[in-house]
């Protein structure tokens, strides 16, 4: 361990250290991020949502979004994994599907970032029957 | 390097320790290493969650799963299901008592809804052991700060502002303490941490030397600066192994790092620690005492004045704060004076950390604002009294304290209202009896620990003390009369008034509450046409 000189020195310490404790930090407070799931069901695994997830998480730490990755079991739309879910605060979660790790980056830059809707999204319904109308 | 994509937390305090914590986390790692998941999670050390009741205690982030009761073999599970595919280990979830539900998230607890964490805000959330993860959470920065940029008295100011007041019980203003040491002058002076945490069922300063042992090394070189202090002392309890432990590694890390030693980030100002440990008398947790413990003498106090910041340590100026107390520091002067004092109440801020224990569901260790009401901490953040009983009454402030009971459920929580109500703040444990206790076996339990602690010096708590538990042991046994009661009453009076220490002045406490509450009435009431 080297001597940490002056105060300088500390504060420039503390920058490089915070990146790894980044994802606690963010565990503080979900709910004002933007929350990405992805579905890291054997089928979405078998499909690359292991390789997607990856590249969200680099992704987000490289530019500094303010987005959170998790991941979540089977959302049930096999025909179209990987599927990824995005809950901006605030607006009501949106699924794409099909997504590779283009489309991955596309979402976060577009979407998440822009708030430009893209192609590929799987309409959803998070209403259960006894909240319908 | 790739980015962890999820840290799996575990508890490592004492608590979560004795039920195998250390064996979770090796299968964990295992597990982690036979799926070549090793980049994706890691697996951290933690302090305590505060959540002692359910421990041990696994945390995923960042979904902020809650794992309870987990055992080395549930982790192989954890794992597969968890890290792998994305899915929860339903049946280790913490299950609501009151709905019977599974909680997937820390944040929905109950629990931690209602507490702000200042004390214990790196507890169950770094890695004791590790000086980096204190630094990447500004550990030092204060420090920092202060010694390059601050004057000794501009930093006693901010103290002051912030209405800081004792942790340890007592509740004298911290900023105060400090300024009254700084401005008594010698060639040597003294910061020293009480660690000597005596109360029967109190935890807090250990959960904290435990889970987060750099906020107290670095408010000690802040409170040395401040005074004029180049030493610093941490009197801590034998039975501590695992803190004593942490605490020295967090020591020597500091020293490597150059945080403590010679010209500390080229300020010029130099500050050292060392350890005393005590050996368990509850005395010497009375400032006086402890500082006749350190230099070797028997664990007596002393007539004050002359207060430690006088003639403490060696005949020299000496700060003594509770491990709370410093825990509070860095957190202040980081956020600023006006943030710490915008929480609680008008003379008593920011925040106080319990140790919830007794007939309540969720035992542990929580930190709450100041001003929030018993009702609060005991039927929110407690879920309620265990089996669906009904509450009789909370015993706090240990053997200085006293019961409260229904009527006082909505007082609001501070240092003054809870001597009103007949108790004290103490050190902050609390007990919670149900409808089937005894609350003059309580008072009884207490005194017999005071008799059993007392140094012997005076004669009011030495003898006195003796008295008291033979009058309660008479009416737990069925042969109260209502006569007693006012011989008590006297008899705590002049304890109280001609004590020497703290530990006599306050011993009466239990009794008298118990009095008041009408408690000691019944019983011998009850006997009384029991015997008949």
């Amino acid at each position: 361990m080297n001597k940490i000189k002056s105060l300088d020195d500390l504060r420039k310490m503390k920058q490089n250290l915070e990146h790894e404790m980044n994802i606690r930090e963010k565990s503080n407070e979900p709910e004002s991020l933007v929350q990405i799931r992805v579905a890291m069901a054997t089928c979405g695994i078998a499909s690359g949502a292991r390789t997607v997830m990856n590249t969200l998480v680099e992704k987000i730490e490289k530019d500094k979004i303010p987005a959170v990755v998790t991941q979540g079991g089977c959302m049930g739309y096999c025909y179209a994994e990987p599927t990824i879910e995005v809950k901006v605060p605030g607006k009501d979660p949106v699924v794409f599907g099909n997504v590779d790790s283009q489309r991955a980056i596309d979402i976060l830059e577009k979407y998440v970032v822009n708030g430009e809707l893209l192609e590929g999204i799987i309409p959803t319904n998070y209403q259960t029957i006894n909240e319908k109308k | 390097m790739a980015q962890f994509k999820m840290h799996l937390l575990v508890c490592g305090g004492t608590g979560c320790r004795a039920s195998q914590s250390e064996i979770i986390v090796e299968n964990l790692k295992s597990e982690i290493k036979n799926l070549g998941l090793e980049n994706d999670a890691q697996v951290v050390i933690t302090g305590c969650f505060g959540f002692c009741e359910k421990g041990p205690i696994v945390k995923i982030v960042p979904d902020n799963t809650f794992y309870t009761q987990v055992k080395p073999e549930d982790c192989a599970e954890i794992v597969r299901e968890h890290i792998l595919k994305g899915r929860k280990v339903k049946r280790l979830l913490y299950e609501d008592p009151e709905t019977q539900k599974h909680i997937e998230d820390s944040k929905h607890m109950n629990f931690y809804q209602k507490q702000i964490r200042i004390a214990l805000r790196n507890c169950g959330f770094i890695d004791p052991e590790n000086i980096d993860e204190y630094i990447a959470r500004d550990g030092y920065a204060a420090l920092g700060n202060i010694i390059t940029g601050m004057s000794p008295q501009e930093a006693i100011d901010i103290m002051k502002k912030s209405g800081l007041r004792g942790r340890g019980g007592g509740g004298f203003p911290t900023g105060i303490k400090w300024e009254i040491a700084s401005k008594n002058k010698a060639d040597q002076k003294y910061v020293v941490c009480n660690a000597d945490e005596g109360d029967p069922g109190a935890f807090m300063d250990r959960s904290i030397l435990e889970g987060d042992p750099h906020s107290v090394i670095e408010a000690m070189a802040i409170c040395g600066y401040c005074i004029g202090a180049t030493k610093g002392i941490v009197y801590i309890r034998a039975e501590y192994p695992l803190a004593i432990k942490r605490l020295k590694i967090a020591a020597r890390q500091s020293r490597a790092y150059g945080l403590l030693g010679q010209d500390i980030l080229g300020s010029g100002f130099s500050f050292d620690i060392e350890l005393r440990y005590g050996a368990g008398a509850f005395v010497c947790g009375e400032e006086t005492a402890l500082i006749k413990s350190m230099e070797g003498l028997r664990g007596e106090p002393t007539v004050k004045p002359p207060f430690p910041a006088e003639k403490g340590y060696l005949g020299k100026p000496t700060n003594v704060n509770n491990v709370e107390t410093f825990a509070n520091v860095p957190a202040i002067f980081l956020k600023g004076a006006e943030w710490f004092s915008s929480i609680g109440t008008a003379k008593s801020k920011g925040t106080k950390v319990f140790a919830l224990a007794g007939k309540i569901n969720n035992v542990g260790l929580i930190e709450v604002p100041m001003g929030i009401t018993l009702r609060e901490v005991i039927f929110e953040i407690g879920g309620g009294i265990k089996d669906g009983k009904k509450f009789k009454a909370v015993q706090t402030g240990g053997p200085s304290g006293g019961c409260l009971t229904e009527k006082h459920l909505d007082t609001p929580i501070d240092f003054d209202n809870l001597i009103a109500a007949g108790s004290m703040m103490g050190s902050g444990g609390m007990i919670v009896m149900d409808e089937d206790d005894c609350m003059v076996s309580v008072a009884k339990f207490y005194l017999e620990f005071t008799v059993e602690e007392s140094c012997g010096k005076c004669a009011p708590c030495r003898i006195g003390n003796k008295r008291l538990h033979e009058i309660l042991e008479k009416i737990c046994s069925g042969k109260g009369v209502e006569a007693d009661i006012d011989y008590l009453k006297n008899l705590s009076r002049v304890i109280k008034d001609t004590a020497l220490c703290g530990l006599g002045q306050t011993s009466p406490n239990p009794v008298l509450s118990t009095i008041e509450c009408g408690a000691c009435y019944e019983k011998c009431k009850f006997t009384a046409i029991h015997v008949q």
